[in-house]
């Protein structure tokens, strides 16, 4: 994975299969104190002591189609490759909090790439489920939910090619003016 | 859409004008009458570019104006051939491509979509998509 953007993207479909109604995706990014946090909090099934000992092993999987799982292994790979962390917290019944917490300012932090694809393609082929994008700085932050763009949409789908077009925009255009305040 | 969409209320001013094009497409959006494909979209998919080929299928079926509707899946199981496909034309059986590049899916479009013809790369036989 090239991107953070990618993980993330990978990350929530393990979400999408505990049948999350809600996932809500965090960036904190704080330069001055080297620290670039992803977040990513769903309600789904949650997991089970046994099974959170072994998630970020990459030869478990809850799958039937393979049998290896490598998306948390390998956000956990990138994060501790820049002296960071990964740690995941989840009840069985209440859902799933992940948390990897990288350098900034590293050589190996990968960038965070398109985000603003990654949740506007989430949101699109998953209309059901509730996202909530995060970002913040020390200085500013931008927080998208889609039950406030639902409301604003009356009848019009949320996986219409042009609200996903204007809500990729609408991301790009924010996360712009963030990443100015951090200059 | 030319001014820049920035906060909810810029987006609630194009609504209404993507209200009336949704009039104008509804007839032909009924599923049983438009083209579905799936994107497999696990580890193995997303590492091999599976996001772009969904942005890349995406803009081509609206280049060449068609009805579809481009979602994801999870692993298939052909983790090898990644990025793998699903496409599903009205009333036919779905069928699955793999290693599927912008130019396979310039081929699938518009050799398979538009003249029902199969093209190379199909993974063969009982696959089951893992969300059914």
């Amino acid at each position: 994975m090239t991107e953070l953007a990618l993980h993330i993207l990978d990350i929530v479909q393990n979400s999408i299969r505990a049948k999350a109604r809600k996932i809500e995706v965090t960036i904190m990014e704080n330069p001055e104190d080297d620290l670039f946090v992803i977040k990513i909090q769903d309600d789904g099934l949650g997991m089970d002591e046994t099974q959170l000992q072994l998630v970020t092993d990459p030869f478990f999987t809850t799958r039937t189609t393979r049998k290896v799982g490598m998306g948390i292994a390998l956000l956990k790979q990138c994060a501790e490759q820049t002296g960071g962390s990964l740690k995941v917290n989840s009840q069985k019944g209440a859902g799933t909090i992940l948390e990897a917490i990288l350098k900034h300012r590293h050589v190996d932090r990968p960038i965070l790439g398109d985000i603003a694809g990654t949740m506007t393609l989430l949101i699109g082929a998953n209309p059901l489920i509730r996202f909530i994008y995060i970002h913040q700085t020390p200085l500013s932050s931008f927080e998208l939910d889609t039950l406030e763009v639902l409301e604003e949409l009356d009848d019009v789908p949320i996986n219409d090619r042009d609200i996903l077009k204007a809500l990729e925009e609408m991301i790009n255009e924010n996360l712009e003016m963030i990443e100015a305040s951090l200059k | 859409m030319s001014m820049k969409v920035k906060s909810l209320a810029d987006l609630k001013k194009i609504k209404d004008e993507v209200q009336e094009k949704i009039k104008l497409r509804e007839q032909s959006l009924q599923a049983e009458h438009i083209v579905q494909i799936k994107v497999a979209m696990a580890t193995c998919g997303i590492a091999s570019g599976a996001k772009e080929i969904m942005s890349y299928l995406i803009d081509e079926l609206e280049y060449h104006g068609i009805d579809g509707v481009v979602t994801q899946t999870g692993c298939m199981g052909y983790c090898y051939a990644e990025p793998t496909i699903e496409v599903k034309l009205p009333g036919q059986d779905p069928v699955v491509y793999g290693y599927v590049t912008k130019e396979k899916v310039r081929e699938i479009i518009t050799t398979h979509v538009m003249k029902g013809e199969l093209v190379d790369g199909l993974i063969p036989v009982n696959y089951k998509t893992i969300d059914e």
